[in-house]
């Protein structure tokens, strides 16, 4: 319970620096927070087994950094995976062979990896989508007020239980004359 | 194809020695991330089932034919290597060239090697269009020469571009800034050049209802319409002499381009018709109708971006109208009329499909729906009486070999890209492209 807790606090701290960054990219205290954050995160595991946590947890500890996220595919077919905490959508999906395309591999160069969020509690869960990733959305054939794009979508805890849907339903709407094929 | 048929084998031919298409030759130089996607197509062509046969030309080395005897199935993806033409008087003046030329020259496309356009004797360059590749253009052409020299831009371009006076970039569209055919973030980009005095008309930024009707539909329009408005209202108003200038010009029909005043045969400018906007019966979209007002635009370089064109192939349907292969889902028809009559066995994908529109994701759609409709033909397909085994690769590379043409497999192709990547780490660049039909085969042979 402990360490749950604290993680998510490290989780929300780290949003939070995010945010100021961006809004406040010139100031130059910020490069530093980070640092010291970034710091704090890498030597959490020494920080724990020092203490009451002790090293009995260790095994939990893991499984509580990642968080289970369900892709649904373009026939409706589920499928869970544990997505370590701070892994994007895009790389969690091809470490499970689940079929989401990512043609620039990451570097909001295209629309290929337009994932749907099914719950829009979880949508607003989320940071909202840069100029630039909506740039990318503009162009994503079935978009819907909750798309995103699986690479700018990072596992954090209050994600645990998320749901995505792969827009590959929607495809047969995008180009005239397709057929679906029965199975 | 070769996903969804583990007993496929797949011969990609392409007429140049080099793979990756438009990402090689149309991505612009400054847009790396999207070059990226050339990994997956370079694991595509390493799968064991699948082999790319460069430097063969369809219609010259194998006649389309020839292609349909030696394989169960031919799919043309070849693409829009040319241009449309505005059809008007003076088009074939000096000085006035497409843009696809352009954006071929700065990557170093082999057929536009000795192509070169002249940057030096005018300060000035219209361009006819206001789509992505009209900005890439633009952007080409204003960027800082300093800034492109680490990209993998051609050489010859690069040298070109250092010594270019062009200061000021007239982009011209028919209608207005609630249509215009780019995307957000290539606008981004080019109003985000550093120390570039941006020109928008705030009149030409009123919107009318109907306006306000085709934003309310079209996310794209809607986040470029506010991106230009940003612009204009946002740029300092005067800017100083010889900084670097983008002019967005709406609401102008090119009518005639006008010869120099000593009849050399060389653009001196173009003269455009002011257009308002009329809703086209039925379509609900407007279009651009003249005025019967004119206005001149002085300029001796014109760059014309509106729109690429397919080549048709002999024995090939093809409908000149549209510049497409005539097809159902990817099913090339034997015409275009109402009868529906499917060619065995041969399928289109891509721009020679839809048209010359559409990103890397749209041709993967594009592909998916081929690909299914070869998968339901193809029982029929290889059942068929005519259809009894063929020869495929082997027979085309006996073929090849026969009239003597040098094939150029994936692995003569990995040497170019080693060398071309010697020679870019020499300069800073990520690669330096080899950019003529000899130093390519000498390379990869």
């Amino acid at each position: 319970m402990y360490i749950t807790k604290f993680s998510r606090l490290g989780a929300h701290m780290i949003k939070g620096l995010t945010r100021d960054c961006a809004s406040s990219a010139r100031f130059s205290g910020c490069q530093f927070s980070v640092d010291i954050l970034f710091g704090y995160v890498v030597d959490k595991h020494r920080f724990f087994s020092s203490t009451a946590a002790g090293n009995a947890h260790e095994g939990g500890d893991e499984d509580k950094e990642k968080i289970s996220v369900t892709f649904v595919d373009k026939d409706g077919e589920e499928k869970q995976i544990k997505v370590p905490i701070g892994m994007s959508m895009l790389e969690a999906a091809h470490e499970n062979d689940i079929e989401l395309e990512g043609a620039c591999e990451g570097s909001l160069a295209c629309s290929t990896c337009h994932v749907i969020v099914m719950d829009m509690e979880y949508y607003n869960k989320l940071e909202d989508p840069t100029d630039e990733e909506n740039d990318m959305l503009d162009l994503a054939f079935g978009l819907t007020e909750t798309s995103r794009l699986g690479c700018q979508v990072i596992a954090k805890p209050e994600l645990d239980g998320l749901r995505l849907a792969l827009p590959a339903a929607t495809r047969n709407f995008a180009v005239d004359g397709y057929k679906p094929k029965p199975h | 194809m070769l996903k969804k048929h583990q007993g496929a084998e797949v011969d990609i031919v392409d007429r140049l020695p080099t793979p990756y298409g438009l990402v090689r030759s149309g991505v612009a130089p400054d847009h790396p991330e999207t070059k990226i996607v050339t990994n997956q197509f370079s694991r595509v062509a390493q799968n064991e089932r699948c082999s790319f046969i460069g430097n063969v030309s369809l219609g010259s080395s194998v006649s389309f034919t020839e292609l349909r005897e030696m394989y169960h199935v031919v799919v043309l993806a070849y693409g829009a290597e040319s241009d449309r033409a505005l059809g008007i008087p003076g088009e074939d003046l000096a000085g006035i060239h497409s843009a696809r030329e352009f954006v071929w020259w700065y990557n170093g496309h082999p057929d536009c090697r000795y192509w070169s356009p002249d940057l030096k004797s005018t300060d000035t360059a219209v361009i006819l269009g206001q789509g992505n590749v009209a900005l890439d253009v633009a952007r080409i052409l204003l960027r800082p020469a300093a800034e492109l020299a680490t990209t993998d831009i051609a050489s010859h371009a690069l040298a070109a571009l250092e010594e270019s006076s062009i200061r000021k970039v007239y982009l011209v569209g028919r209608r207005g800034p609630v249509q215009a055919a780019c995307t957000a973030k290539e606008l981004r980009e080019v109003l985000g050049i550093k120390d570039l005095h941006i020109n928008i008309q705030e009149a030409d930024l009123v919107k009318t209802p109907a306006d306000e009707e085709e934003l309310k539909n079209n996310r794209i329009h809607r986040r470029v319409y506010e991106l230009l408005s940003k612009a204009a209202m946002s740029g300092p108003s005067h800017c100083y002499t010889g900084q670097r200038e983008l002019h967005f010009v709406f609401f102008r029909n090119p009518d005639r381009f006008l010869d120099s005043d000593d009849r050399s045969g060389h653009v001196a400018g173009v003269r455009f018709e002011k257009t308002i906007l009329k809703e086209s019966a039925g379509s609900g979209k407007q279009v651009a109708v003249g005025t019967g007002q004119f206005e001149d635009l002085e300029s001796r370089l014109v760059l014309k971006s509106i729109g690429y064109k397919s080549v048709p192939v002999d024995g090939l349907p093809f409908d000149a109208n549209k510049g497409i292969v005539p097809n159902i889902g990817g099913r090339v028809l034997i015409d275009s009329s109402g009868d529906h009559a499917q060619i065995e066995g041969v399928y289109v994908c891509g721009w020679l499909k839809r048209g010359p529109t559409g990103i890397i994701a749209t041709n993967l759609y594009c592909a998916e729906e081929t690909i299914a409709s070869i998968s339901e033909d193809l029982e029929t397909v290889l059942a068929s009486a005519t259809s009894l085994p063929k020869p495929g690769r082997e027979g085309l590379l006996r073929l090849l070999e026969s009239r003597n043409v040098k094939v150029i497999p994936f692995n003569a192709w990995e040497k170019i890209d080693i060398e071309e990547k010697r020679l870019g780490s020499l300069k800073n660049k990520p690669r330096d492209k080899l950019t003529t039909w000899g130093e390519l085969l000498k390379v990869a042979l």
